[in-house]
């Protein structure tokens, strides 16, 4: 198991914006987040990296409670804004990040040449972050959560606003770092999205309202799409 | 490692903003040669000191011109002038009067000499004036520029008013942009952003001191008599007080525009503590409130080394406070940091 959540609640001010979630997400799948925006999806993975903690209840990364540095060093984690540096170039971004994790001379080269090739920006490496699109900014932000080969990988709404052609590239590469035994946790609020994981939380208004693969929920409430389901298990809850 | 990756980050983001890399250094010159061709002075009531030998009707004439006049020997005198506790100290000199003045202040040196010699002038029809007033200066001359007492605050000013804007801005981007909480998913200490932040700017600072010093002093011919190595280590404390207050402070703004209101709170008042107006006219209570200032230690010390060219003894204290104040804005940082990550 690489991720295991007891009881966690998260009170900002006095408001409860996550309340009682448990959940486990096992090693080398790709498990996703689903939830309208303002369900506390955010918050939710902000605290499964370390950066928030939880006001009630535990989490564990690999083994140990976070949030924890160590731990952290072994995590991979993509923000919903994409947390670049415009003056610098694509390269010079790749660069500070893997210094910051620690990677070095050969390793260091080598690791920033494979990233950029996968998310395909070898050919823009030298350009100032500032002149790239949408697209090529959440390809360069995945580049960065990658570069120091983390055993999971976090990604808060990693396609928001990318075009289709772009999205499917996304989600292949997703698949195809997880068959290297990468776990990985994705947030979004797009349906046919959540189809591509193995296993899905709905949270609504920062509660767990269903854990399980998409075709379970659907056999579950006898529905068809994964937005009946949805809506379904939201009216058990309301 | 990690600290050096932050340093070299930013060194390359400064020379990605040509604008901003210009703003900390072509504004600070440009604002010292406008100061330069426009100063002028204002009122003053002079302190000076007179020893017993000068005769009654003269020390009236002296108090009626507006003086604060005491009497006391040449070497408590002497002290008092050191210390800037008096502005001038006359004494008889068989028929002469000799007048010694502190002059690191061209405005008080000059009324002092205006006040004088109304004095002398009530007392006598000028034509048949027994005194010839004989005018020595302790520190300066008499055509010290007022420029040239103003100056070592204004470098002073000048350096601490752009290293916090630009610092606070720049620490609040990191915020604003998102960038301050991808660095907190890494295993990056809070102390290592905030020692990265101090180095990468600290580099640029000691540049941006270095060249508007020699600017006001070598172009500007700014009155210089102390040693430049000194001003150097002042105008870079103040420099490091300034970018360690202004990333603290932008933890408390939402975006450029609050950070600049920080400026008339936090940055104005200073002025008016530098030195750059007469404190000796403010109320005592208001004075004591320059104490928790940064900028007036640093202008106290460049003046002392700058028109008074004393040594280090001078401006050790001066040191030492600005070295605190970077030191406990630095932790304060580093607490603060706690509010985007608990660990």
């Amino acid at each position: 198991m690489a991720i295991q959540l007891q009881h966690v609640s998260k009170q900002f001010h006095k408001k409860e914006v996550i309340h009682d979630v448990s959940l486990e997400v096992h090693a080398g799948e790709i498990f996703g987040i689903l939830g309208p925006s303002g369900a506390g999806k955010t918050t939710l993975v902000k605290m499964i990296a370390g950066i928030d903690m939880a006001t009630e209840g535990t989490i564990h990364v690999l083994g140990s409670r976070m949030p924890n540095l160590q731990t952290m060093a072994r995590i991979g984690f993509m923000a919903q804004s994409d947390a670049l540096y415009g003056e610098l170039t694509a390269l010079e971004n790749l660069h500070f990040f893997a210094s910051i994790y620690g990677l070095k001379g050969k390793k260091k080269k080598e690791r920033i040449e494979e990233v950029l090739q996968l998310v395909n920006l070898t050919n823009d490496m030298k350009k100032a972050v500032h002149q790239y699109s949408g697209g090529m900014k959440r390809r360069l932000s995945l580049a960065a959560a990658l570069l120091h080969e983390p055993e999971v990988l976090i990604l808060d709404e990693p396609t928001v606003g990318i075009d289709p052609l772009l999205r499917q590239a996304i989600w292949e590469e997703l698949e195809r770092i997880r068959q290297k035994g990468t776990t990985i946790v994705v947030t979004t609020h797009v349906m046919d999205e959540a189809e591509k994981c193995m296993r899905l939380a709905m949270i609504r208004d920062g509660r767990l309202i269903a854990v399980g693969s998409p075709d379970e929920l659907k056999k579950q409430t006898g529905t068809t799409t994964l937005e009946r389901a949805f809506l379904h298990f939201g009216r058990a809850y309301a | 490692m990690r600290i050096q990756a932050i340093v070299v980050r930013i060194i390359r983001q400064f020379f990605r903003d040509k604008r901003t890399l210009a703003l900390m250094i072509v504004a600070p010159m440009f604002v010292l040669f406008l100061m330069d061709l426009v100063f002028n002075g204002e009122q003053y009531e002079p302190h000076i000191a007179i020893d017993a030998n000068v005769p009654q009707p003269f020390q009236d004439a002296l108090k009626e011109a507006d003086a604060h006049v005491t009497t006391m020997t040449k070497a408590k005198a002497m002290n008092e002038l050191d210390e800037q506790q008096i502005d001038a100290f006359i004494e008889m000199n068989q028929t002469a009067l000799r007048l010694t003045l502190e002059g690191s202040d061209p405005s008080v040196s000059k009324t002092v000499l205006m006040t004088v010699q109304k004095a002398s002038q009530t007392l006598m029809p000028p034509a048949k004036q027994p005194f010839t007033i004989d005018a020595v200066y302790m520190h300066g001359s008499e055509d010290m520029a007022l420029f040239d007492n103003f100056g070592p605050v204004l470098i002073g000013f000048f350096i601490f008013f752009f290293v916090f804007l630009i610092a606070g801005v720049s620490f609040l981007r990191e915020r604003t942009s998102g960038t301050l909480e991808r660095l907190l998913a890494t295993p990056l200490k809070r102390w290592e952003i905030v020692i990265g932040y101090v180095i990468g700017f600290g580099i640029f600072t000691t540049i941006q001191a270095s060249l508007i010093s020699s600017f006001a002093i070598y172009i500007l011919d700014m009155m210089m008599e102390g040693s430049f190595l000194y001003v150097l280590l002042i105008t870079f404390l103040l420099a490091m007080t300034a970018l360690t207050l202004g990333t603290l402070l932008s933890a408390f703004a939402n975006n450029e525009l609050q950070m600049i209101q920080f400026i008339p709170l936090v940055v104005v008042p200073q002025v008016f503590f530098s030195g750059l107006f007469n404190l000796d006219t403010m109320e005592p209570w208001l004075r004591s409130i320059g104490v928790a200032m940064p900028l007036y230690y640093g202008a106290d010390a460049l003046r002392e080394m700058m028109i008074r060219g004393k040594g280090f003894e001078a401006i050790s204290f001066d040191v030492y406070v600005l070295i605190s104040f970077s030191l406990l804005f630095m932790i304060l940082n580093v607490f603060a940091l706690k509010k985007y990550r608990k660990l």
